[in-house]
């Protein structure tokens, strides 16, 4: 019977002031006494409104009731049948708006904190499992991933586990996309994500960094290379910027950019050879995930003031509800409902101020929210020396120039159907590339269904 | 790990390094860069091409050392290797069609201009070489440009070799005796790519720019090599690094490219300071 009497169990943390300095994980994660103590909030419902939440159906009442009978292992096998990256979602996922959102114990009082609970079984798979991965028997086949990113490698993943012979051609340096140079250590340690990396390896997956697919090799060339099947798990591409005048002054960066200096580059580390802006007061534009992970690393980096300028209202903003509260705790200034106008800056062209109107909410538009006008006679300036855009990207380019026959959508996303199959045979994709700016877990969906699509169209040639 | 296969030194700023790199060999051509990173904890820089062989399977490059990473480059030789090479990145120089072109080079521009040039003259167009340099020991190419041009002009600032002068007045020099150019196509310094175009305006001579601004991944990820062109903005390593030379905002451009100045300069002295520390 579950435990009605316990409310959600706190997340331990490191305290906001200390934290504001360092570029440690934020959230400690559940002892083992917290995650007991949380899995016995579950109700097990019969018909798991959860994993309808869920984008990729993880069976959350059955890996929930594992931990409950101290069996964390076996919770971990649970989450494996359905996600390969469970310690990056228990930490990256929007749960408040998937799984958790369907909690009946959220209906009267607060959902089980499910999203804690996926991160505390992986973390301790991750300690204790002492196992390596086996690399399976060969099946003959090739299969080319185009980009290491989440969809990427769970796609390498689930068709290694088959016996594919799968390489993983990465653009950069290093493997990991967006969970390397744009998502930041406090949130999610780089060691996690080298984790799965080397789990992959293990099982016979190749990578290759340094890869430009679109520019080194053409996906047809890959194909006359023996490669049966490619996937295209490219990622978000160009940042976009809002079109106002200042865009260009010095002080002014793309939160893919400001991120992939500091990430990637490892600017956050004393003595990197990456230079980043020592700024004092910093705006950031948008209210996504991408945009607190930039203001709060901007903090971290010795800013004084930081703030958040989003056009909507704070119910409208994108991000996790958890990013947004770490961030408030951590001194972030939010300026909901303004909108920039104009970048200000001197003589020497570096940014000294952000022009910005009022915004009151109308009608709603086409996404359903409700669209934000400008409130007359509203303008003021903000003193800033450093803006960073975050408000989203468009694909990018380089595989759509070089691919005869990959249909695109207008915006320049990649189109494919259900499974992930594009307008070309045996060319598959999947992802940002394919939606846009989405998250983690949706482009690990997609990853999955593809991989598994590959399969079935490979042994039925 | 990429190999270095030769080094040379081509004046006392400027190295010219071959690098085993066949697939990138395979694919390369006049106008697109590479992006490297020395070792592990490196920044990755961009250099354009200045050559390739496709047989040989490498990649030339010539660099001017000016901060730290170049620095680090410079004291890598032949037999060592890199950590990343990556490319070959960028859209080629547009050469179709082309029957006479003025090929403009400034400094270690000059290193991107050539293997531009010796496209040009290969195909059949008639090449007119200006190059310059600030004095007689930084003049790198000069045979190089001289075998694959009908015309070969040497500039320098102070007069120590070739004529005395700008590669402006050398061109304008050109046009005026009657030469009539499809297109200049000019590299180098951006003060001095300003001034060529703001001569070919005056004769209405498309001219065509190579922009080599900071950048970090330089697949079309992170920005930070944007630019006005026309009134909008461009990434110069998708959309570039040419661009029509009449539309490019070079003030705007100028400024960018010193946003690190100060970073960069602490970074260098500090990359001397241990290099020599290593020589003692």
């Amino acid at each position: 019977m579950a435990n009605m009497k316990i409310p959600r169990t706190d997340m331990p943390q490191q305290e906001p002031e200390v934290r504001a300095k360092n570029f440690l994980e934020v959230a400690t994660g559940y002892t083992m006494e917290m995650a007991l103590d949380e899995a016995s909030r579950c109700l097990n419902c019969k018909n798991m409104p959860c994993v309808g939440g869920c984008p990729v159906n993880i069976n959350i009442p059955d890996f929930i009731k594992m931990i409950s009978e101290e069996n964390f292992e076996g919770a971990y096998q649970v989450i494996s049948e359905s996600s390969s990256l469970p310690a990056i979602c228990g930490r990256v996922c929007p749960q408040e708006s998937q799984c958790e959102a369907k909690c009946v114990r959220g209906i009267k009082a607060e959902p089980v904190a499910i999203g804690r609970l996926e991160r505390f079984v992986a973390d301790y798979h991750n300690e204790n499992n002492t196992e390596k991965a086996v690399k399976p028997e060969s099946n003959g086949h090739k299969v080319a991933v185009i980009g290491s990113g989440p969809s990427g490698l769970t796609c390498a993943g689930d068709l290694a586990k088959k016996g594919y012979d799968v390489t993983i051609f990465e653009a950069l340096h290093t493997a990991g996309g967006v969970l390397v140079y744009g998502i930041p250590e406090f949130r999610l340690p780089k060691s996690i994500v080298q984790k799965e990396i080397d789990n992959l390896k293990d099982l016979g997956v190749k990578i290759e960094t340094n890869m430009v697919i679109g520019k080194v090799l053409s996906i047809d060339e890959l194909m006359e290379m023996g490669f049966e099947a490619v996937f295209i798990g490219s990622g978000a591409g160009l940042p976009r910027f809002m079109n106002i005048p200042g865009e260009n002054l010095k002080g002014v960066y793309s939160a893919n950019e400001f991120l992939t200096r500091v990430n990637l580059m490892k600017a956050y580390k004393e003595g990197s050879a990456t230079p980043i802006m020592q700024a004092k007061r910093v705006a950031v534009v948008g209210g996504g995930n991408v945009a607190m992970d930039a203001a709060r690393s901007a903090l971290r980096l010795g800013a004084e003031e930081v703030t958040i300028i989003y056009r909507r209202s704070e119910t409208e903003l994108p991000a996790r509800a958890e990013e947004v509260h770490h961030a408030k705790e951590e001194g972030i200034i939010f300026r909901t409902l303004t909108n920039p106008t104009e970048i200000i800056g001197n003589d020497d062209d570096a940014v000294t101020a952000v022009k910005c109107v009022e915004m009151e909410l109308g009608e709603p538009d086409a996404s359903g929210r409700r669209r934000p006008i400008v409130k007359e006679n509203s303008e003021f300036e903000i003193p800033m020396d450093c803006v960073i855009m975050s408000i989203g990207t468009s694909p990018n380019p380089l595989i759509k120039q070089t691919t005869k026959g990959l249909e695109t959508q207008k915006w320049g996303g990649i189109i494919a159907d259900e499974d992930g199959l594009t307008s070309r045979e045996f060319v598959y994709a999947g992802g940002d590339a394919v939606t846009g700016a989405a998250t983690v877990i949706l482009a690990m969906g997609a990853g999955k269904s593809a991989a598994a699509a590959i399969d079935k169209a490979i042994k039925e040639k | 790990m990429y190999k270095i296969v030769s080094k040379e030194v081509l004046n006392p700023t400027v190295t010219k390094m071959v690098i085993d790199a066949p697939l990138i060999a395979k694919k390369a051509e006049p106008g697109q860069f590479i992006i490297l990173r020395t070792d592990e904890d490196g920044e990755r820089i961009p250099l354009t091409i200045a050559d390739y062989d496709r047989e040989n399977g490498t990649v030339t490059i010539i660099f001017q050392i000016v901060g730290a990473t170049t620095n680090k480059l410079n004291s890598l030789n032949e037999g060592d290797f890199l950590q990343d090479f990556v490319g070959p990145l960028g859209k080629p120089t547009e050469t179709n069609g082309l029957k006479k072109v003025a090929v403009v080079g400034g400094g270690v521009g000059c290193a991107i201009a050539y293997p531009v040039a010796k496209k040009l003259y290969d195909m059949g167009v008639e090449v007119h070489s200006i190059v310059g340099f600030r004095n007689k020991d930084l003049v790198i190419l000069e045979d190089d440009f001289k075998s694959h041009s009908s015309v070969f002009k040497l500039m320098t600032d102070d007069g120590s070799y070739g004529e005395k002068g700008l590669v402006t007045n050398a061109l304008e020099q050109l046009i005026k005796e009657g030469n009539r150019y499809d297109e200049v196509i000019t590299i180098g310094p951006l003060i001095m790519m300003k001034f060529v175009c703001n001569l070919t305006k005056e004769y209405d001579i498309k001219t065509t720019v190579s922009m080599n601004p900071i950048m970090i991944d330089g697949t079309g990820m992170c920005g930070g090599c944007r630019l006005t062109v026309g009134g909008e903005t461009k990434f110069a390593c998708v959309d570039g690094p040419d661009f029509d030379g009449h539309l490019v905002d070079f003030d705007e451009a100028m400024k960018r490219g010193q946003m690190y100045k100060d970073f960069e300069k602490h970074a260098y002295e500090e990359s001397c300071n241990l290099l020599n520390k290593e020589a003692e």
